[in-house]
């Protein structure tokens, strides 16, 4: 709990100014046809920190994560990545600019054993060809190796040895997320976006990934978007906090002031009309 | 009690993730192979060698092939045939075209082209995904058939519409035409399906068969790691189509000695796919024992009647063989649908605590 109180005890008004951005989203809009699931929102990521997004259920925010990883390309805006504006790319893209992602229900690989998942996440680090890996001879032998060796770090990170072997489908939801998680730190990316990652678990779960994400930050200084419930978990962990509700932003900044700030209170308690 | 891995400790990763990493396993695979290079060479008959291991063999090649396309990068398909007829017809044009050259090393490049027709064909797969795609293969057999039927220079504007494999020798050993003796045609096809199915094992446990088995199973957190799915997509209906090329060449060179274009229709597609299907998908032993069940198994049944006596017409035993093997079919996919490959690991897993329950 210590890593928990030192982080709400960071310097939070200094934080924008100490450091530069690393994702900035401007008036961005999207909508499927008649919907509109974000509507002109503009908030910036900055490199080092963790930034929760929330908001009520169906306030865009996973819409958001989608912008972000290039599932979907808003009809208006700019996202700004890195200090260059970014044009309309596609997931690998962005992946292979560093963003990677867990998802709200977990998306593993059912078939593959925990070891391979993670390995997976290893891809685009790879370049040896087909038929070098063919004959699984010199480099692309020696290619497996050396990601197996940093895949079996992170492992050892997640605390997940037991179930190396073990096919994902078989393993309990809480460690279905973790192996997620560890697959997206196997991309060993600029950007992590989590969406949802305490979802459906225990207080020890709920604990323990905490840690993970913590030390992660720490650790990597891997940047961090966090989408989650938990209130108590977004006010402990997150640096700055972004608000959303009907796909407007309602409030931005630290955790402190967007608890306290009206708009928000109304958002999740409704207001009497 | 015999096959258990306790005590066998592995040091390094690359001892880890070898092929076979348990000594048991690696024991069998060489009596397999020891029975299938020097046993069944020094005792079998002609028949034994020509009507079951050779079929077996190819077909279980033309198994892996698919699998690798369905089994392990998940699009159904449904033109198997169609590509191993591409690998025969190539074959024999380039054999026609330069006679001189080494048939194996011909066989081995008519892949190449049912590759590239394999590729083509899998353009469609980006947008459309099980059934529709299954349906898109379709149209891939029914025109393949249609070009071997109605473009005469593929057969050599041959009178009876069919293609007749020449004699071809290899030092000094006559390997395929009608004069090849079955050992020499045997080791041929043994060697090469060894060969492809070892290489093929190796892809699997590499980045490039985890790129097929991510897009099978999670093709938009594939996506997010970074794998281009039309890239993996055909370069997975590549090296199916070439496998299956590569076998439908051996089919008639080393196996059939001739071919029409109904040797590759529709139904030895299917039969194909129920090999894969039954011997497990994702799996390249699944392939081999979907194959033995496929082939091996009716030829078998057909010898029952005679062998315990009883006398029976051998049309009734041909509708006898059918019924058994379609129930069998039946019964085996209640039982495991997984197929024998996950049957064959419950197998094991049971053998390793035996003799207890658990």
């Amino acid at each position: 709990m210590n890593a928990i109180i030192s982080n709400n005890e960071l310097p939070q008004d200094d934080f924008a100014v100490e450091r530069e951005d690393l994702l900035r989203v401007d008036n961005v809009s999207l909508s499927f046809g008649g919907v509109k699931a974000i509507t002109n929102i503009s908030f910036d990521i900055k490199k080092g920190e963790i930034r929760a997004i929330i908001g009520p259920n169906g306030a865009g925010k996973t819409s958001m994560l989608n912008v972000i990883n290039g599932f979907y390309h808003p009809q208006e805006g700019t996202i700004t990545w890195q200090g260059k504006v970014r044009r309309k790319m596609k997931p690998y893209e962005a992946a292979s600019q560093g963003i990677a992602r867990t998802f709200q229900n977990v998306a593993l690989f059912k078939g593959m054993t925990t070891l391979d998942n993670i390995m997976s996440g290893r891809s685009l680090k790879m370049r040896k060809n087909f038929f070098l890996q063919m004959a699984w001879i010199g480099p692309a032998r020696t290619e497996e190796i050396e990601h197996r060796k940093k895949v079996e770090e992170i492992i050892d990170f997640l605390e997940i040895e037991a179930i190396r072997k073990t096919p994902v489908g078989r393993l309990p939801y809480g460690l279905q997320k973790r192996v997620e998680l560890g697959r997206a730190l196997a991309m060993e990316p600029d950007l992590l976006l989590l969406d949802e990652p305490m979802a459906g678990m225990n207080l020890e779960e709920k604990e323990d990934m905490s840690r993970f994400i913590l030390d992660v930050n720490q650790e990597f200084g891997t940047t961090i978007a966090l989408i989650e419930h938990d209130m108590g978990v977004v006010m402990d962990l997150s640096d700055r906090v972004v608000v959303l509700d009907y796909g407007k932003k309602i409030a931005d900044g630290a955790p402190g002031d967007v608890q306290a700030s009206q708009a928000v209170i109304d958002a999740y308690l409704g207001v009497s009309h | 009690m015999f096959y258990r891995e306790a005590g066998q400790f592995k040091t390094s990763y690359e001892a880890d993730q070898s092929l076979f990493p348990i000594r048991q396993d690696r024991i069998g695979l060489a009596v397999i192979l020891l029975v299938a290079f020097i046993v069944i060479p020094l005792t079998a008959n002609d028949f034994f060698l020509t009507s079951i291991m050779i079929p077996f063999l190819v077909f279980s090649l033309a198994a892996i092939g698919l699998n690798v396309l369905t089994g392990f990068a998940g699009q159904l398909s449904l033109g198997s045939g169609a590509f191993m007829g591409v690998g025969a017809y190539a074959a024999y044009k380039l054999t026609s075209i330069f006679p001189d050259v080494n048939v194996i090393f011909l066989v081995l490049v008519s892949g190449v082209f049912s590759a590239g027709v394999g590729a083509i064909f899998g353009l469609p797969s980006l947008r459309i995904k099980g059934l529709y795609l299954a349906v898109t293969t379709l149209a891939a057999q029914f025109f393949l058939e249609w070009c071997f039927i109605r473009i005469p220079w593929l057969y050599n504007y041959n009178a009876s519409g069919a293609i007749e494999i020449p004699k071809r020798e290899m030092f000094g050993v006559t390997i395929s035409g009608a004069e090849a003796t079955p050992i020499a045609r045997y080791f041929v096809v043994l060697v090469i399906t060894v060969l492809i199915a070892g290489l093929i094992a190796n892809v699997m446990r590499g980045r490039i068969g985890r790129s097929w088995m991510m897009i099978r199973d999670m093709d938009i957190a594939a996506e997010l790691m970074g794998i281009r799915p039309l890239q993996t997509k055909l370069l997975a209906f590549a090296v199916s189509s070439y496998i299956c090329g590569v076998a439908g060449a051996m089919m008639v060179f080393f196996w059939l000695n001739a071919a029409e274009p109904s040797s590759y229709s529709i139904t030895l597609s299917f039969q194909i796919l129920f090999m894969v299907i039954l011997g497990g998908l994702g799996s390249i032993a699944g392939s081999f024992m979907g194959a033995a069940f496929i082939w091996i198994l009716p030829v078998f049944l057909k010898f029952v009647p005679g062998a315990i006596g009883i006398e029976i017409g051998a049309e009734t035993v041909e509708h006898l063989t059918f019924m058994i093997v379609g129930a069998l079919i039946i019964f085996f996919l209640i039982v495991e649908p997984h197929g024998f490959a996950r049957l064959w690991q419950i197998g094991k897993q049971k053998l390793r605590v035996w003799p207890f329950p658990y």
